[in-house]
């Protein structure tokens, strides 16, 4: 995968702190989606899909690192859950309103996996960091 | 001269480098949907660096793709335990042939200096 914005090869620190941006992308996707749980629209249409980021590697074939970047962000396809409720102002000619289909509990899931996943990264990177620095100072 | 200077913890350096780059790339690819780990045979890598093959050759005839325990519905074949036991074994070597070379120029430094 050939990088347009970047004509130097790939170092070290440019493959954790990609991961780290696309890592940081991925909890905000969950943020949102945590953060619209229980919003409710007035019709099918309209209600608030859940957002997720789709991971894909880039691959720097001169240093045979790679690293991760954002190919895009899907909307979830989960179907919204229909509730009576003739006196919520937004509600249809059935008298029923659409709540947005957020799964708390994998969403806490998917920002524990991405914290995690980011902390995994960071430590390497700090050993790299210091192997690096000794071998400059040579000590 | 370097290459006599260091014998062969020059080259073993590099190597240690460029492993410490695929595993790092390994660990930031953990969550990236088929992705395949790969990781440099360090001891054939070194083999064939002796033999006089260049350093891209080398590496490149000892980077295998990790065959996972237990490969995962997605495709990734990343598991955070292998690699992250991998990439302290590698820090580790790394350390070690830096403190081989550092001792090399200690020698040649006490031997210039006439002490």
């Amino acid at each position: 995968m050939g990088n347009s914005l970047n004509r130097n090869p790939m170092t070290l620190f440019e493959v954790a702190g990609r991961a780290m941006s696309a890592q940081l992308v991925r909890m905000n996707a969950s943020a949102s989606n945590l953060a619209n749980a229980g919003t409710v629209s007035a019709s099918e249409e309209e209600a608030y899909r859940p957002v997720r980021p789709v991971f894909a590697q880039q691959l720097d074939a001169r240093t045979g690192l790679s690293t991760v970047r954002v190919s895009g962000l899907i909307r979830e396809n989960a179907a919204p859950l229909r509730t009576h409720n003739p006196d919520h102002p937004l509600a249809d000619a059935n008298g029923d309103v659409w709540a947005a289909p957020v799964d708390e509990n994998a969403e806490m899931i998917e920002m524990l996996e991405s914290s995690r996943q980011y902390q995994n990264v960071v430590e390497a990177m700090q050993t790299a960091k210091q192997l690096m620095l000794e071998t400059m100072r040579m000590k | 001269m370097s290459e006599g200077l260091f014998g062969i913890h020059g080259m073993a350096l590099a190597l240690r480098a460029q492993r410490m780059g695929v595993l790092t790339s390994n660990i930031a690819n953990a969550g990236t949907p088929g992705y395949k780990a790969k990781d440099i045979d360090f001891a054939a890598a070194l083999k064939a660096r002796t033999e006089g093959k260049s350093e891209a050759s080398a590496i490149g005839g000892a980077t295998l793709y990790r065959v996972p325990v237990m490969p995962s519905l997605d495709g990734n074949t990343v598991e955070i335990s292998t690699e992250q036991t991998a990439f302290a074994d590698n820090a580790v070597g790394y350390s070690a042939t830096l403190s081989f070379i550092r001792g090399r120029v200690e020698t040649v430094t006490r031997a210039i200096k006439g002490e």
